[in-house]
């Protein structure tokens, strides 16, 4: 599925703890091997990122502790100020916002309505006040939604499609399984019908075969409803099956871009090189 | 270094091959890809080294007509199909797509117009089947035109015809083609990737390893695809299929190893 | 308010109402600020009373700020004029605004403070309402954090109450909530109307009179102005309803004193088993009985 403009054209995206000093950017990065600025103490965590997203189209972040890549998530989805650069969002109706500099009124009305998150801790993603069907109801009632009727049937809708049995939807969250927790925070990021879902290592730490079937489910939908993501994980394995190009972050840059397949048969970049090397 | 486009003439053993090349020979075939000056290097920078796999490739490849890669191991075959899929990156040499709306230039254009192209114009059938585990087999086969906006069933459809055309028992056709035997896997393989009737179909030994019924259930498909239209790229290890289906031929020698890296 | 106008008049009256005139000007400031920004919390410095917190002392902090010699004051508790509390709060009002007066009946009343009830008799243009609210955050029960819910409130994100409701009408097929039923205030702002039964709370919407709530423990001023929309929040598909008083056969109960069957009744268990049901609203039955219906 292709448009003419991307969803999210990111340019020179920063983001620095601490005081910062002209100096940052040069003494740290790739080239420095830190994050950590020598002269004032401030941690780069992202730094000049850019890259496209086009509709329907899954990217992968790939990169290690400290990479940056979670960092990159948290801006886009609007968890943390952007230092200095350009992040524009393009909903389907053509409407852009700059998310570096957007108010916390449209970064809510984004949040709850655009965007889908899915978190690598599900403590992160779901309200284990209330029930499964409460979590998916609280995104539905954010966006405006106000018959009962409707939101239970498309609650018991995304739970048939996220494959957790429907009779469980009056369950509190801690009764079910981490595989389990994790779909109906897919469940839940998807109740809006967003434009941008962000996945942020959302089978690192899940059994082989429930990783499997979590992934099968995203790429379902990703053909299914062609939902424009964003993939962050240090595994091989993930962003070869789901993603289509990868960005590979180290020490808060974009150290190499590319098709995923190339990025893992022809590796540029010395430290894209070792990484796949280091594939099990 | 040296490439020699030979005339089919020259492979006069099989006439069908003649008696097709004399048919494309009258109707001016449209080029669908030309590449000139390509050549790929390795840099693996951990082991400080620089391996050269194409050292400078050049051919055209039109509708309807077969290119041969021919060669002995070594000289960047599989490389040259690698580079134009955009898996590697060619240090230099250019790859053009030619089309309705222009042409692009594999080796420069941007990641999205590469997948695009991917998507609609260039299918890429190696010898190994690389499909999503756990799918059945005709949705395997159906997946490029789901990928392209097509219905469900539509695709579906159109998969079962394609395996129906390569006798692929429909028993077999919801099954995970994980445990299907080689000519099964590979006739899978060339049923995907004619599915979206691909302008450029490019295959490496798509008949490696196979047992002779399904070898030429696959040279029939080929000689179909030829008449559809399609360019094809191939690299075929038995130099019977090259007399028997390359309108050209396209010889590419080792490239040379430099002394030091 | 035309009775502000005349107490600014008025210089003798400044020493009137118990409260120095700093507080009386905070609280009233207060107060115009609650009714320019109908449901918004105004956070205001309640003073100490001579009653202990949770007695009404955020009602009584406003009776006192905006009385006026010639008002007519109604003190009531759960409907009752002579209940102890209702009583205690009369005396004490009274005894700091000598030129008072008091009385029984709503109809003659122009500032009636309330615990718990509204009522029945429509109100006028004239009147002014007081209610004691122990909580005035609807929020509270979604969310502890202070600072959390105001933001919440700042944003009109009231979707964590939302799904209580959700909760609700999943369990129980309607929302379980007896009083302090959350309704929306002029389209904006979301209010706890304090513990006044769902029967009371469609009252309030584009009443004539003025009601002005009051949280002295925790120090927050309210309002709903006349004419003002009062929208209690329900879902499309699972309207609000109020309390119904029926019997099992679905005959609406009458009250046993006045015999009528459209106020909100007090269910009284009797010590042979059976109950006697009769208005909560004390005055009101006693118009009915001495008009006779």
């Amino acid at each position: 599925m292709v448009a003419d403009r991307p969803v999210l054209a990111v340019r020179g995206l920063s983001r620095i703890h601490g005081p910062a000093c002209p100096s940052c950017r040069d003494l740290t990065g790739d080239a420095a091997g830190t994050n950590v600025c020598p002269r004032c103490g401030s941690v780069v965590a992202v730094a000049d990122v850019a890259f496209d997203l086009w509709p329907g189209e899954i990217l992968g972040i790939m990169g290690e502790s400290g990479s940056g890549k979670s960092s990159v998530i948290r801006l886009i989805h609007l968890d943390d100020q952007v230092t200095a650069g350009s992040a524009v969002f393009r909903e389907h109706d053509g409407t852009e916002h700059e998310l570096a500099t957007t108010g916390e009124e449209t970064a809510r009305r984004l949040r709850d309505t655009r965007f889908g998150m899915v978190h690598q801790n599900p403590h992160l993603g779901l309200n284990y006040l209330v029930s499964a069907g409460g979590n998916i109801a609280e995104r539905l009632l954010c966006s405006g939604e106000r018959s009962f009727q409707a939101i239970r049937d498309r609650a018991l809708g995304l739970l048939t499609r996220t494959e957790i049995p429907p009779g469980r939807i009056d369950h509190q969250p801690r009764q079910f399984s981490g595989g389990m927790q994790q779909r109906l925070q897919i469940a839940r990021a998807l109740a809006p019908r967003p434009e941008l879902l962000l996945l942020d290592e959302v089978t690192t730490g899940l059994d082989l075969s429930v990783q499997a079937r979590i992934l099968d489910l995203i790429l379902e939908i990703q053909r299914e409803l062609g939902v424009a993501m964003l993939v962050v994980t240090h595994d091989l394995g993930v962003v070869r099956l789901l993603a289509g190009r990868t960005l590979v972050m180290r020490h808060g840059r974009v150290v190499e871009s590319g098709l995923t397949d190339q990025i893992l048969e022809d590796p540029q970049h010395p430290y894209t090189q070792q990484l796949v090397m280091s594939a099990l | 270094m040296s490439e020699t486009c030979t005339e089919p003439s020259r492979t006069t053993s099989s006439p069908s091959a003649s008696l097709e090349t004399r048919h494309s020979k009258l109707e001016t075939p449209a080029p669908v890809l030309t590449v000139a000056g390509l050549a790929k290097t390795f840099t693996l920078h951990h082991q400080n080294k620089s391996i050269p796999s194409v050292a400078g490739a050049g051919f055209t490849v039109s509708a309807g007509r077969l290119t041969a890669l021919i060669g002995p191991s070594g000289a960047g075959k599989s490389s040259v199909l690698k580079c134009i899929y955009r898996t590697y990156l060619p240090q230099t040499g250019s790859m053009v797509l030619h089309g309705a709306d222009g042409d692009l230039d594999l080796a420069t254009c941007s990641e999205h117009a590469a997948l695009r192209v991917r998507a609609r114009e260039i299918a890429y059938v190696t010898q190994f089947l690389h499909c999503l585990p756990r799918q059945g087999t005709v949705d395997v086969v159906a997946a490029p035109l789901v990928a392209l906006g097509s219905t469900r069933d539509a695709a579906r459809a159109a998969a079962e015809e394609r395996l129906r055309e390569l006798d692929l028992p429909a028993r077999l056709w919801d099954v995970p083609p994980a445990t299907f035997s080689g000519g099964e896997r590979q006739r899978v393989n060339l049923a995907r990737g004619l599915v979206h009737r691909p302008r450029l179909l490019m295959l490496d030994e798509p008949t490696a390893s196979l047992d002779r019924r399904s070898a030429d259930l696959v040279v029939a498909a080929i000689h179909a695809a030829k008449a559809a239209g399609v360019a094809i790229l191939a690299i075929f290890h038995d130099p019977d299929l090259v007399a028997a289906l390359a309108d050209d031929v396209v010889q590419l020698t080792r490239p040379e190893v430099p002394c030091a890296a | 308010m035309s009775q502000a106008t005349t107490r600014a008049a008025n210089p003798a009256a400044d020493r009137f109402g118990f409260l120095d005139d700093f507080a009386v000007r905070e609280i009233r400031r207060g107060l115009l600020k609650a009714l320019a920004i109908p449901g918004y919390q105004v956070p205001y410095a309640s003073r100490e009373m001579p009653v202990a917190r949770g007695f009404g002392t955020g009602g009584m902090q406003i009776t006192l700020a905006i009385a006026l010699p010639g008002d007519v004051l109604k003190v009531i508790d759960q409907g009752a004029d002579d209940s102890v509390n209702a009583v205690a709060l009369r005396r004490f009002i009274t005894a700091a605004c000598p030129e008072l007066a008091t009385t029984t009946s709503t109809a003659e009343a122009t500032l009636i403070q309330t615990r718990h009830r509204t009522p029945e008799r429509p109100l006028t243009a004239r009147q002014l309402m007081v209610y004691q609210v122990p909580y005035p955050d609807p929020l509270q029960i979604v969310e502890p954090s202070e600072a959390k819910r105001r933001r919440m409130h700042a944003y009109g994100d009231y979707a964590r109450l939302w799904v209580k409701l959700y909760e609700d009408v999943v369990r129980w097929h309607e929302v379980a909530l007896s009083n302090r039923y959350p309704a929306r205030v002029h389209g904006r702002y979301v209010i706890d109307p304090s513990p006044i039964p769902r029967w009371d709370l469609p009252k309030l919407h584009r009443s004539r009179a003025m009601h002005l709530f009051g949280a002295g423990r925790e120090k927050k001023l309210y309002a709903v102005p006349p004419f003002t929309d009062v929208v209690p929040l329900a879902f499309d598909d699972v309207p609000f309803q109020v309390e119904r008083f029926c019997d099992a056969a679905g005959r609406r109960h009458r009250c046993q004193t006045c015999g009528t069957d459209d106020t909100y009744l007090d269910e009284i268990p009797l010590p042979d088993g059976t109950r006697r049901w009769l208005c909560n609203d004390q005055d009101r039955c006693a118009e009915r009985m001495s008009h006779g219906r």
